[in-house]
């Protein structure tokens, strides 16, 4: 999948993390602001790239503001901020790509 | 042979907002019986996507040690309840609530796209579980067909707030204006031999309120109530626990029953009353309710 | 060198302090030493004056100079006005090099900061430290080791002449011109002055600071005259809002009320829960749930509790009005009805710090305890627990009174959410020792209770009670399988604070922070 414009997912709240795709041309290049950075910046690094893996993108700037959010919502968020780049909302490949 | 789950005990059923990973993380903590995840007003109308994705990973990835995962998805009349089909679906969802249900048809119409859904991600056909929401005259007035539209549906739930503007009135704190619907629902529902579930009562500094209704709407045979709070969970199961001298009965009376039975007697007496095969199942309820409340450590 | 705790404290550290390591909660028991003295400037002459005109002044007559122990009490909490006023006065005064011995130091003081970085001062030891000024220690601003210690360990440092006190500032609600001060009365009304008690007998030199000058004599003194050299009016010593608030509402926090019920369940099945019990307990929420359904089961068991001790909240002392608590015995008050509390009622008494928690004097009130309840950042599967160091490696909390009590109490309980965010408060190594486990015998949380296996009575008499108990390993899993094992925080290898044991060895180095690296 390709990034076509900007969009963005989540919230700044604990437990949730806010995340940014805009279209990129050098591979997935990451920008990770976390209050759990120590702890879980490493974890929080391979779910995000695995994701975009899975959802087949290969270039885009992903901005991820986490307040601690477990990797089920990481990745929730990561995928609603791609598809929300593409303008797709139906007929989701649940348990395909998204899983 | 209908869903093994279909009669589970259900006296909390708690709402969580999809959006809100804080909330939906660990709530099996505050020992409900059933969650009911929202898609529908808790979450913004520029949120439903993001709200589907959150609520794909719960489902998939968190345990929730076996508290019912119920998915209240959004109303016929929107664009969204497609999507929110199949992604309950996919999930693994143990109940869809159908919000604003107002007819047999409805609880048809959702049938088909849960059986097709179902069918799209290789799940169990007849697995998922649904309930209806009434929330206008139409719904409430149409309660016994609804409950009887669908071998999967589980049972009907009064939403008091929608209703009451559909009356013309307004939630009071009196009951008074949710008393023909709260009597006409709990009525179709056991005729049509599904459960019964109340109206959620918002007012948290109000508990006392709150036991009030929980010991009223159980006195009118209501299996349980939709709640906002976990501070409402343990006010609920108390009400709905079963005393000891109600306990010991039960048991008497089901061993009897059982006992009897096997001799070919119909009708005898415990403790001087006189009992019956009718009175089987109420007992039998008794004795899951106590179960569950941990109160009751039988084998019955 | 390898403590008693498994924690490794570099020989640098221990040649720099001249300390040793942790060798476990008890082995000083019976220790003999000298008490220390200070150097004391008689007042004889009747004519001559206590009262300077300000804090420059009152220096001046102290002989401040470069590398001298200033002294302070953490009464006002977050409405201190006493530290900065006085360490602005130094700086202005180009004196360098001091070190700050504080009870404890708030982000009230976070204006002290840029006199860290510019030298002025050069050492902290302290109880707690938060805000701006436990980064400051952190990033390696600071210029000697900070040095934490317990409530108890302070007094103890203080008394065995570990730490010398050049200069006390004692900040006074209400004070007479010639120092008797107290704790009651005036505008910046704190309750009591039980921090100070130490300062003032063990200071060279006392100054005592006030914005309530009343008529001789003020008594009776929390701290009497025959300890102050001078005393100072100033305009205002705190700012009364933050030093006490009013009395928190009882939490509605589902999570914490189920871990107070578990706590109260807990206590009541012990065989110390019985006519005459003492009791310590905190201000967290699940703290103050946890006196309050306490306090019911007492009402309807008609079980009293002799002896209440610590830090005090209003609902401890409702059940001292209502007559389920014969005596409160108190060293800090933390809201108004704490504060109302020991004004009207004779039974809610103020004693020194040396008196609750010193471990080197001959018995304190904490080896009294019963039951504590405590809580905790961090706690390992060892039941060592963190109360000082943050999850970002940051310091920012304080020991307090936590390892004193832990140490006292026949029955230490410490509540904390298993999860805070995404980290886990129940973890295989702390990031910091500050309380040993060995003195932690229950740690509760939301998702379960762990017993120390240390504590095979507590276990035994917990066998048939209904409560969810679990391994302290088994509470770490739950953790860890919902949100992944942690990394342990990235520190640069300077150490910027000692962590010191009640009886003044170490348990714990603080190190640099450094940014994070992949």
């Amino acid at each position: 999948m390709e990034i076509l414009k900007t969009a963005m997912a989540g919230t700044l709240e604990s437990s949730d993390a806010q995340v940014t795709v805009e279209p990129g041309t050098d591979g997935i290049e990451l920008t990770l602001e976390s209050s759990v950075m120590h702890q879980y910046g490493k974890q929080i690094r391979a779910v995000v790239l695995e994701t975009m893996e899975r959802l087949g993108v290969e270039n885009a700037k992903v901005t991820i503001f986490d307040k601690g959010a477990l990797d089920c919502t990481l990745k929730a968020r990561v995928e609603c901020a791609v598809y929300r780049s593409n303008g797709i909302t139906e007929n989701l490949p649940w348990g395909g790509v998204i899983k | 042979m209908s869903h093994p789950n279909k009669k589970r005990l259900r006296r909390s059923m708690m709402f969580l907002n999809c959006q809100k990973p804080g909330l939906i993380k660990d709530p099996y903590i505050y020992k409900p019986d059933s969650i009911m995840l929202d898609l529908e007003d808790a979450v913004a109308e520029n949120q439903k996507d993001a709200a589907r994705y959150s609520l794909y990973h719960a489902l998939q990835e968190i345990d929730y040690h076996g508290v019912e995962r119920v998915v209240r998805i959004n109303g016929l009349d929107t664009p969204h309840w497609k999507e929110d089909i199949r992604v309950c679906v996919a999930g693994g969802a143990d109940t869809i609530r159908i919000a604003k249900t107002e007819s047999a048809q409805d609880v048809k119409t959702v049938e088909e796209h849960v059986l097709a859904a179902e069918k799209e991600f290789g799940r169990p056909e007849g697995s998922t579980l649904l309930m209806a929401a009434l929330e206008s005259c139409k719904g409430v007035l149409n309660a016994y067909e609804i409950c009887r539209a669908s071998d999967r549906l589980i049972g009907i739930a009064l939403s008091g707030g929608d209703y009451t503007k559909d009356l013309q009135t307004t939630i009071t704190g009196t009951g008074v204006e949710l008393m023909g619907a709260r009597q006409h629902m709990i009525m179709a529902a056991r005729a049509a031999g599904v459960q019964c579930w109340d109206t959620v009562f918002t007012n948290l500094d109000d508990m006392e309120g709150f036991e009030k209704e929980t010991q009223m709407i159980k006195l009118m045979g209501f299996d349980g109530k939709s709640l906002v709070n976990p501070r409402q969970i343990a006010i609920v199961h108390k009400i709905f626990t079963p005393a000891e001298k109600e306990i010991i009965f039960a048991e008497k009376v089901v061993r009897e029953i059982d006992d009897k039975k096997a001799k070919g007697i119909g009708v005898f007496t415990v403790d001087g009353k006189m009992i019956d095969i009718a009175f089987y199942d109420g007992a039998k309820r008794t004795l899951a309710m106590a179960k569950a409340a941990g109160v009751y450590k039988g084998d019955l | 060198m390898i403590n008693a705790v498994g924690r490794d404290i570099p020989e640098e550290v221990l040649k720099a302090t001249g300390k040793e390591v942790f060798k476990g909660a008890y082995a000083y028991d019976d220790h003999e030493y000298t008490k220390a003295a200070p150097k004391v400037h008689a007042v004889c002459d009747p004519k001559r004056s206590k009262v300077v005109e300000s804090i420059h002044e009152a220096l001046v007559k102290c002989g401040i100079k470069d590398g001298m122990t200033l002294s302070f009490h953490h009464h006002f909490r977050e409405g201190d006005y006493v530290v900065n006023m006085v360490m602005e006065e130094v700086h202005k005064m180009g004196i360098k090099d001091i070190t700050i011995c504080a009870s404890s130091l708030g982000k009230a003081n976070d204006p002290i900061v840029p006199y860290i970085e510019d030298g002025t001062i050069t050492g902290i030891e302290s109880s707690g430290v938060r805000g701006k000024i436990g980064e400051a220690i952190s990033t390696g601003r600071l210029k000697k080791l900070a040095i934490m210690r317990s409530h108890g360990g302070r007094v103890r440092a203080v008394e065995s002449g570990e730490t010398h006190i050049d200069i006390a500032f004692i900040g006074a609600p209400t004070c007479d011109d010639y120092g008797n001060m107290r704790a009651n009365g005036g505008k910046s009304d704190c309750g009591v002055l039980s921090y100070a008690v130490v300062d003032a007998e063990y200071a060279d030199k006392v100054v005592a600071v006030t914005d309530c000058l009343v008529p001789f004599p003020n008594i009776p003194a929390s701290i009497s005259m025959i300890h102050v050299d001078y005393v100072c009016v100033v305009d205002a010593i705190g700012d009364p809002k933050k030093i006490a608030s009013g009395a928190a509402k009882p939490t509605t926090d589902v999570r914490k009320i189920m871990m107070a019920d578990y706590c109260t369940q807990f206590v009541i099945n012990t065989p110390y829960f019985k006519e005459g019990f003492s009791y310590q307990t905190g201000v967290g929420g699940a703290s103050i749930a946890s006196t309050i359904s306490l306090g019911k089961i007492m009402e309807e068991r008609g079980i009293h509790m002799g002896l209440g001790l610590g830090g005090i909240t209003t609902p401890m002392c409702n059940l001292l009005a209502k007559g389920l608590v014969n005596k409160l015995v108190d060293t800090q008050d933390f809201d108004m009805g704490a504060i109302e509390s020991i004004k009207s009622n004779p039974n809610h008494i103020e004693i020194s710090a040396s008196e609750y928690a010193n471990p080197f004097n001959k018995g304190a009130y904490v080896n009294k305890l019963d039951f504590v309840i405590l809580a905790s950042l961090e706690v390992d599967v060892n039941f060592n627990c963190n109360v000082v160091v943050g999850s970002d490696g940051m310091i920012t909390g304080a020991q307090g009174g936590h390892p004193d009590t832990a140490a006292g109490a026949k029955c230490t309980i410490v509540i904390a959410p298993l999860l805070q965010g995404r980290i886990p408060a129940i973890c295989t190594n702390v990031t910091t020792v500050t309380t040993p486990g060995e003195t932690v015998d229950v740690v509760i949380t939301d998702y379960g209770i762990a017993i120390n296996p240390r504590r095979q009575d507590l276990i035994e008499c917990m066998k048939d009670v209904d409560l969810p108990f679990c391994t302290i390993e088994e509470l770490r899993d739950k953790a860890y399988a919902i949100v992944g094992e942690p990394d342990p925080v990235q520190f640069d290898d300077r150490v910027v604070g000692v962590i010191e044991a009640r009886d003044g060895t170490i348990i714990d180095v603080v190190r640099k922070i450094k940014d994070f690296e992949f």
